[in-house]
């Protein structure tokens, strides 16, 4: 590996077709004949369908097909984008139909219809009437837990849709000989991805009479699979293809649309439906993140040793499980590869409720677990009078550490140094001394310093299947095909793919051609783009083909050359001999041969399945500047700095945009954005970009980042997850900051202006009290 | 109520008959299929659909097809001149300010517009000119960086080289 095209910043294969405006997404295709879909969604957020008329919708002029439970299957299936469990105990809940008769938000899907133009479809969907009987809308868990509540889904008998947890060591005897006992209870607001382009797919019945769905999702192959089951056919008569995807973030690893557009392209004979969301639609209509409330109870020594912790969680998962409780499963898993507790008791509980559904959102779980986490051990450390960095410092695991649940080891932690470097970057101790002084003197705007730290799995092993795959064929100019199943949707995965191949095969980037389009009739099984675990589990499965590539153009040239393989090597497009690197012939040469050859005619392909059975543990962390208005509640980004330990960085252009990107968007979890309901009909407040509180690039601070390369032996390149990972911290180590610019601790996020001013005038910091309000 | 529009697309002289209530964006995408534009709100919340017409940066979802009439309008497909890509384009693929790409046509047009007044920006200047796009992916940083780099060099006058 001596080419150096790992580790490069090199520039994004799809990048050109981009800045043209030639990459085609969804929406961008137009068939002839292209019909129209929309659904009819709920206004309330808890009622019975009584009775739903659609004579005058169907009598329109324009109007195709009219949908609603009454026609369309009504089997039961699960959205979650996970591989199928061959244990039915073990597999997603199972809660959801295609139109429902029964509406558990505002926004369920009620009716559908199909239609030649989206002006004809708006009018039919005013004219179906629907009686609803209303019930008790459940809008908090704290309603939906209540004895006697009305049940969200009747069939399942609880509103609890899990409530599994683990626990390590004997807590109890652990918590009644420790020094101290610490406790905090801590809350985050539900969010959304906001990917720029809004959910879109269409679908076909093509001349084989099987069902084509074109769609923006990041799990094709998954896709399939849920389709099957919703519609009750073979899966093989599925065909899902993904082109270009305008942003995911965890929304489309969920099944959202593609079961009732291929309903609304069956009930029109196989005509093409485009099914496009509004951004409206989008916001309330696919996923959220999970709103958790988590009580922290911890045990520590008299040296600030971390003994044992219980978390306590109510997670708020809305009117349907989709990923439910593996979402608080997955959160609750990873802390315990950071800190080193001799118990800990894991309780969490995932509830419905009458709001929108919540879902993957990258990290899955662990913002909200550090965010409490990260923020309780800043309470410990004032009350023990430690820096918070020392109390860290004191109990991060290293590597050896065994999950004592699973036995999955960390095998490369670069943790320290992550924090050692971040504290550089802020010049923590200086700041530290000179703030507190400074803040001491009265203004009322405040300086802060804060940190947090995670750690993060790379991929779902061992409590999910991990397996993908990669195809490569040799082109007759010695260039390569590349497919996988993998899924580019924004974050880079098609160029750092690239990058490998080259790299192991010896070849330039530019003769790989990476075939980006997933098409499951196509494409090799590849479970898709989640779980930080592509570079790591599809990149293994393509340094497996890769090699195998490389091993049958040697064997080949040997063949020809009568020179013995062992001896030859590639570098840069040529087969030469290792030890005096002299030129034998070029790989195009072998590949034209390997397809003409009279006698020898072979053409060379490698086709790898890559079943992971590791998960590596990635590790960084938040080192934050604020300065905090008193009077305002605002809460300015001074500086900021994300460290990361993910192994070796294959493209460090590409992984400083990830780490961009996943700030950015903890800066709108720890400050602005929330998505709000009116607390007694459970309708929208701010679905939409501008009054949800998107950052926008003014409210966007400098981004400062930097990445201990650690080599992790299982990854494919040393490399461990990175997508992911860097929205974790940030939330709690501004909360941090804020904490220690004013000695006000806000336990909730977003920390809006006003919850800020409200924290800040019940600690008595306002001078005058009631008199002074903001601005 | 069908209008009939005369303009120039892209350097192309156009003429259609449209409804009197279709915005541009649909009469860009839905007729002239030219889908680089993109729609990510419809409300002009979030700047994918921005066009240029007649040289200044436009939200084309809130502006109807019918006063398009006699304009001359510029979308991404529209800035490489003989396969050759503008300096903005160039300047986003070598900054990584490109990532899932849904809203980068916006913002290379609003970056085009910029750059054809022909001088250069403080980094405030640039973000208040980007302050009507949204993107989810880049963190706006090295968007910063690739419009920054594509007013480099530029002097009072000197025009852009998007038109």
């Amino acid at each position: 590996m001596a080419s150096g095209i790992i580790g490069a910043s090199l520039p994004r294969l799809d990048a050109m077709a981009k800045v043209t405006g030639k990459a085609k997404y969804t929406g961008d295709y137009f068939l002839a004949d292209m019909l129209v879909g929309k659904i009819l969604r709920s206004p309330y957020a808890h009622a019975r369908v009584i009775n739903i008329e659609t004579s005058e919708a169907e009598a329109l002029p324009g109007v195709e097909a009219v949908l609603t439970h009454e026609n369309v299957p009504g089997n039961i299936y699960a959205t979650a984008g996970h591989p199928h469990s061959l244990d039915p105990e073990r597999g997603d809940v199972a809660d959801k139909t295609i139109l429902t008769s029964k509406a558990r938000f505002v926004g369920d899907e009620i009716a559908a219809v199909v239609a030649v133009d989206e002006i004809t479809a708006a009018r039919a969907l005013k004219l179906i009437k629907v009686e609803y009987e209303m019930l008790e809308a459940l809008l908090s868990t704290e309603a939906a837990l209540r004895e006697g509540a009305p049940l969200v889904h009747d069939e399942r008998g609880s509103n609890i849709a899990g409530s599994a947890g683990y626990h390590v060591g004997d807590i109890d005897s652990v918590m009644q000989q420790a020094d101290f006992i610490f406790s905090d209870e801590f809350e985050t607001g539900i969010v959304q991805h906001c990917a720029l382009e809004n959910h879109v797919s269409y679908a076909y019945i093509d001349e084989d009479e099987r069902i084509v769905i074109v769609s923006s999702t990041q799990i094709p192959h998954i896709a399939r699979r849920i389709v099957g089951q919703a519609l009750g056919l073979p899966w093989g008569r599925i065909r899902i293809i993904k082109p270009y995807v305008g942003g995911g973030f965890g929304g489309k690893q969920d099944v959202c649309l593609e079961p009732l557009n291929a309903a609304m392209t069956m009930a029109v004979g196989g005509r093409p439906v485009k099914l496009e969301l509004t951004r409206e639609e989008y916001m309330i209509g696919t996923r959220t993140r999970h709103s958790v409330k988590l009580k922290l109870k911890t045990a520590v020594s008299n040296e600030g040793k971390l003994l044992a912790i219980q978390v306590d969680a109510v997670s708020n998962t809305g009117a349907y499980a989709s990923h439910g409780h593996s979402v608080m499963l997955a959160g609750g898993s990873k802390f315990k590869y950071l800190y080193n507790f001799d118990a800990i008791r894991y309780m969490p509980r995932t509830v419905y409720t009458n709001l929108p559904v919540a879902g993957a959102m990258r990290a899955y779980g662990s913002p909200q677990i550090a965010f409490a986490l990260e923020s309780h051990l800043d309470n410990i450390a004032v009350k023990l009078d430690i820096d918070p960095v020392e109390l860290r410092l004191k109990n991060f695991n290293r590597v050896g550490y065994k999950d004592p649940n699973t036995g999955n080891q960390i095998l490369s932690c670069g943790v320290r140094e992550c924090v050692e470097r971040g504290k550089e970057l802020i010049d923590w101790d200086k700041k530290r001394q000179s703030f507190k002084e400074k803040n001491e003197r009265g203004s009322h705007k405040k300086r802060g310093l804060g940190m947090a730290c995670f750690s993060y799995g790379t991929g779902t092993y061992p409590a999910g299947l991990e397996v993908a795959g990669a195809r490569i064929i040799l082109n007759q100019d010695g260039s390569v095909q590349l497919q996988i199943g993998a899924t580019e949707i924004g974050q880079g995965s098609d160029t750092v793919f690239a990058q490998m191949a080259a790299e192991t095969m010896g070849i330039p980037m530019g003769m790989v051609n990476v075939v980006s389009t997933q098409d499951t009739d196509i494409s090799p099984f590849d479970t898709g783009s989640y779980a930080s675990r592509q570079t790591y589990i599809t990149g293994m499965a393509i340094r497996k083909a890769a090699g195998e590539v490389k091993n049958k153009i040697l064997e080949f040239a040997r063949r020809i050359s009568d020179l013995p393989a062992d001896c030859l090597e590639i570098a840069d497009a040529n087969i030469i001999l290792k030890d005096s690197g002299s030129i034998i012939m070029p790989v195009a040469a072998v590949a034209l041969q390997s397809y003409y050859d009279r006698q020898n005619s072979e053409p060379i392909t490698a086709d790898i399945s890559n079943n992971a059975r590791v998960n590596a543990i990635s590790f960084g962390t938040t080192f934050v500047e604020v300065e905090v208005d008193i009077k305002t509640g605002q809460i300015e980004i001074i500086e900021i700095f994300n460290v990361h330990d993910s192994g070796k960085i294959i493209n460090r252009q590409l992984a400083e945009g990830q780490v961009h990107g996943a700030v950015s968007m903890a800066l709108g979890y720890a400050l602005s954005e929330e998505l709000l309901f009116d607390n007694k009909t459970g309708k929208p407040l701010n679905n939409n970009l501008l009054d949800y509180k998107l950052p926008t690039i003014l409210d966007t601070p400098v981004i400062g980042l930097d990445f201990i390369e650690t080599f992790e032996p299982t990854g494919p390149y040393g490399n461990k997850a990175l997508g992911e990972p860097p929205t974790i911290s940030p939330a709690p180590a501004i909360r941090n900051a804020v904490f220690d610019a004013t000695g006000v601790a806000i336990n909730r996020i977003p920390i809006r202006p006003q919850l800020a001013f409200e924290k800040f005038k019940a600690a008595g910091l306002l001078e005058g009290g009631d008199q002074v309000v903001p601005d | 109520m069908i209008k009939k529009i005369n303009f120039t697309v892209n350097g192309k002289k156009r003429e259609l008959e449209i409804n009197a209530g279709e915005t541009l964006l649909e009469i860009i995408r839905k007729r002239l299929h030219l889908t680089g534009t993109k729609e990510g709100c419809g409300v002009g919340e979030c700047g994918a659909c921005t066009v240029l017409i007649d040289g200044t940066a436009i939200n084309s979802c809130l502006y109807l097809g019918v006063w398009a009439d006699g304009r001359e309008i510029v979308t991404v497909e529209g800035l490489a001149k003989d396969g050759e890509l503008s300096k903005v384009q160039k300047a986003f693929i070598s900054e990584g300010a490109v990532q899932c790409g849904f809203c980068t046509p916006g913002f290379v047009i609003t970056a085009s517009a910029l750059q054809s007044r022909g001088h250069s920006l403080t980094d405030i200047e640039v973000k208040e000119e980007l302050a009507g796009h949204f993107c989810r992916c880049t963190g706006y940083q090295n968007i910063i960086k690739a419009v920054k780099k594509s007013l480099e060099n530029e002097t009072a006058g000197t025009g852009g080289d998007h038109t």
